[in-house]
């Protein structure tokens, strides 16, 4: 395949992607695509399933259904719901970050990212057995991944502090340490998740500086979800909006900010219209194959407060047999949506909806 | 440099006074049904309460004096060594500095050689009891000399720990002969060298050997525990394996030592293995459960397979390891080493050449320990203990790095297990009791998970330490002679335990080596590194 031809594909492609937790759907037929040396921008309220549809891109869940395809820059293509886990950041070249920062925090930094670039030292040091006798294919290799990690503590800015344990560093910098952690495995997309959290406005311009480079010099794709919408506004080129699931907008970050159903999914929408809205939502097709009656013991009541629970707040309730449907009325985005339909056959009533 | 507080409402003498009339109500109060009366049986059968108020007296005005003694002296000590520490930060030296002087030092040589030499003749005129009160005596001069020499020379240990210790530990069996062989000189003995010879077996196996491979079980385990963070409560199955492995095909096959000693460690590691797959999927106490389950299987096989192990009675004459086949330690065979070199008799020749042994064992296991830190599969290995998500999401396969550090664990306890065959020439499955896994985990964690050196003070402290209580002869003549100070080896232990964690929670080397470097070696603080869950 050539390599202009290979450009126009997407590197990640998302096909039908359900996740289910018992009855719970953290994420209801979800398809997007993120294209090859952009930034793509995974937003959404909490609880809406972004952190799940990492979890299924990187191999730590098996998603119900749907497919996932990486296809490299070599042209070869990877199916990630069946690479087991550890097989994703090896073969498919993708590597993440997580919420939480997960450093090893009792190593120095060096270490970490030597530790990333293990499968490669596997191999030179002949899994183990060659470089204990000392061959010198193992110590070119060893000197390489040092180089290799010089230069991310570098671009990370973390170069003066090599030989400090990753514990001791600052948050921000552990948030720099984490993505040249992964950056060490030289993955062809990075998905990070909220990189920018908890960093004051001057380490989230060095960050969003550090992603731009990433994405410029190394042509590594990014997927990352941040809350942080000055972040996404800035770097991103492409924005994805997820609420309860599912996809409810997908576009350049201008035309996504403008989408009165991201505005609804984000701010809720006017409380007096809820009553119409709700009637009209109930024949919507948004959550069809949620085919059970609502249950107000779980999941948000028949109310689109902005204070209503997340349908996260449902998990523990999960078991097997029990289905748990979000309230019809819990999706803001499908109550603009409605109105929008119903604006439609009466066109002279003015939308509320984008405020 | 007296820093006394104004605010401080009394004397430290008065706040003693009062805090042991505290302490003695309270230990009046616990020690009064404990120690002040006793239930016993008279001649005819019957129950009489017994008063011991002379015992209670002693007790609580024993407590009373050491209360006294700790908030009078002891605390103000403390504290203006923290004071002193804080402002010119030279502390560390001054205590030991005051302890430590060049005439007490130049006195406990003097008093050292003088009972070394005249020891002998004082216990004849004394007796046994006052007897043994010289030879402690002898033991805290040698040891106050051997201190002082240590806490000089300090700086130069600090740098030199690792070559000072091994080259200490090739001379200790030839140190040992050479002061057995004074001290009978000194004693007018008239075969020196057998008499020293024979002395040292005690000196060399008791403590050398024993310590020893306690320090390499413990290398081994460190690997799963120290380094990749899996708890196993089963560890001695390993050893068993490697000990009836010898034992058996040494017995029944008449293969070499040499042959048998990597078939066993071979052995170990397939079972390893086999105990790797199974609680892969488990972590934390799940897995230490499990493995100690895995540790009484294999015991509860070795007692009920009779027609293959001999069940408790154990099996006996395992053949003893021959000098590379040049020369052996049998006495009945032709290439005996004494009739090789023509040299009288001596058992100590076999315990000696075992000592070297199991050291260059144990130096096998830590170098390949060293090395494979810094090869990627040990910095996979503590990655895995820091965090094991954070391992997957980067490609390293946790299942086969997992399998790798039970292999290779076992792999040493296995190597250890075939040498404590051939040391005892009998093995049954009284040796590989689940009380051998504890100690051999609490050496690793006291020692600081992860540090060889550390382990090795701890095995030496652990160990050592129970066997030293059967020389504590002069003891009995303070608790009086039916007292064993060895029954009381496991309450010491515990005790023991209890002090080094409250003092050292990581234990005794509680900072972490890095395996790379960019500018300079900084050791990692015990309190960035993670235990392991699983």
């Amino acid at each position: 395949m050539s390599d202009a031809a290979n450009m126009s594909t997407p590197i990640l492609k998302l096909e039908h992607l359900s996740m289910k937790f018992g009855g719970l759907v953290a994420i209801g037929d979800l398809s997007f695509e993120a294209r090859r040396g952009e930034i793509t921008a995974l937003i959404g309220p909490n609880g809406a399933g972004k952190t799940t549809v990492f979890n299924c891109i990187t191999g730590f869940y098996k998603p119900t259904e749907g497919m996932i395809t990486m296809t490299r820059r070599d042209g070869s293509t990877h199916l990630l719901e069946r690479l087991p886990n550890h097989e994703i950041p090896a073969k498919a070249k993708v590597a993440r970050t997580f919420q939480n920062i997960r450093l090893f925090s009792g190593m120095t930094l060096l270490e970490n990212l030597l530790v990333a670039q293990h499968n490669k030292l596997m191999v030179a040091s002949g899994y183990t057995i060659l470089g204990l006798f000392g061959f010198s294919g193992y110590k070119r290799a060893a000197a390489e991944s040092v180089e290799l990690a010089k230069y991310w503590l570098e671009k990370a800015e973390l170069l003066d502090r090599a030989d400090d344990p990753a514990g001791d560093l600052p948050y921000g910098a552990q948030r720099r340490l984490e993505i040249a952690r992964a950056m060490c495995t030289e993955p062809e997309l990075l998905c990070l998740d909220e990189p920018a959290a908890g960093l004051n406005p001057r380490e989230s311009l060095a960050l969003n500086e550090l992603l731009m480079s990433i994405r410029d010099e190394t042509g590594t794709s990014i997927l990352l979800i941040e809350h942080d919408m000055s972040v996404v506004m800035q770097i991103s080129d492409h924005v994805v909006v997820l609420e309860y699931g599912r996809k409810i907008s997908d576009g350049d970050p201008a035309s996504v900010r403008s989408d009165p159903k991201v505005i609804a999914a984000y701010l809720g929408v006017d409380d007096e219209e809820v009553g119409d809205v709700l009637v009209e939502v109930g024949d919507e097709q948004v959550i069809e194959e949620l085919d059970v009656a609502p249950d107000p013991e779980h999941g948000p009541g028949a109310s689109s407060s902005m204070f209503a629970g997340a349908v996260s707040d449902t998990i523990e309730h999960s078991d097997e047999d029990e289905r748990i449907a979000v309230s019809k009325g819990a999706s803001k985005a499908a109550q603009v949506e409605a109105k929008e339909a119903r604006s439609a056959e009466a066109p002279d009533t003015p939308s509320k909806g984008a405020k | 440099m007296s820093l006394q507080t104004s605010t401080q409402p009394t004397s430290p003498v008065q706040q003693a006074l009062r805090e042991a009339l505290i302490a003695g109500v309270v230990s009046f109060g616990l020690f009064f049904f404990f120690i002040g009366l006793k239930t016993d049986q008279n001649i005819r059968n019957e129950l009489v309460l017994v008063t011991r108020w002379g015992l209670l007296a002693t007790v609580v005005i024993l407590t009373m004096i050491v209360r006294f003694l700790y908030v009078a002296y002891a605390v103000p000590f403390l504290a203006r060594q923290k004071i002193a520490d804080a402002v010119t930060g030279l502390l560390p030296d001054s205590t030991g500095t005051k302890f430590f002087r060049v005439p007490f030092f130049i006195g406990s040589l003097v008093l050292a050689a003088l009972l070394i030499v005249f020891g002998s003749a004082i216990v004849a005129w004394t007796g046994p009891n006052i007897g043994a009160y010289v030879t402690l005596i002898r033991a805290f001069a040698i040891i106050y000399a051997v201190a002082a020499i240590m806490f000089y020379g300090r700086a130069f240990i600090g740098r030199n720990f690792a070559s000072i210790g091994i080259v200490s530990l090739i001379l200790y069996p030839i140190l040992v002969v050479v002061i057995l062989a004074l001290l009978a000189w000194s004693n007018g003995s008239a075969n020196i060298t057998s008499a020293a010879f024979q002395g040292s077996l005690k000196w060399v196996d008791n403590f050398g050997i024993q310590i020893l491979i306690y320090v390499m079980l413990a290398w081994g385990l460190n690997i799963v525990v120290g380094l990749a963070g899996l708890l196993d409560l089963g560890y001695v199955a390993f050893y068993a394996v490697g000990a009836y492995s010898y034992a058996l095909l040494g017995t029944h096959f008449g293969l070499s030592f040499w042959i048998l000693l990597p078939m066993a460690g071979i052995l170990a590691a397939f079972w390893g293995v086999m105990l790797g797959f199974p609680v892969l999927r488990l972590r934390g106490d799940y897995l230490a459960i499990v493995t100690l389950a895995f540790g009484e299987i294999i015991r509860l096989v070795l007692i009920n397979w009779r027609e293959v192990t001999n069940g408790s009675a154990g099996i006996s004459g395992v053949p003893k390891v021959s000098f590379f086949g040049w020369f052996t330690f049998n006495v009945s065979d032709p290439n005996y080493i004494s009739k090789v070199f023509d040299i009288p008799q001596s058992g100590a020749y076999y315990k000696i050449f075992l000592y070297y042994l199991i050291l260059a064992l144990a130096l096998l296991t830590a170098f390949v320990t060293i090395r494979l830190r810094r090869m990627p599969v040990g910095r996979a290995w503590e990655a895995l203990r820091e965090d094991e998500i954070a391992c997957r999401s980067l490609g390293i396969n946790t299942t086969s790095t997992k399998l790798t550090a039970f292999a290779i664990g076992a792999m040493f306890g296995g190597f250890a297990g075939s040498f404590f065959a051939a040391r005892q020439g009998f093995v049954s499955p009284e040796s590989f009791v689940f009380l051998e896994s504890a100690i051999i985990l609490a050496i690793v964690v006291l020692g600081g998970m992860g540090s060889l050196v550390g382990i090795a003070i701890a095995a030496l402290v652990m160990v050592g330490g129970t066997e030293a209580l059967r020389e504590m002869e002069f003891l009995k003549s303070f608790f009086g002679q039916d007292f064993t100070p060895e029954l009381y080896r496991m309450l010491l232990f515990g005790m023991a335990m209890v002090v080094v964690m409250l003092w050292k929670p990581r234990g005794f080397a509680s900072s972490r080596e890095p395996t790379a470097f960019l500018r300079e070696r900084k050791a990692v603080s015990g309190s960035f590194t993670k235990e392991g869950h699983g």
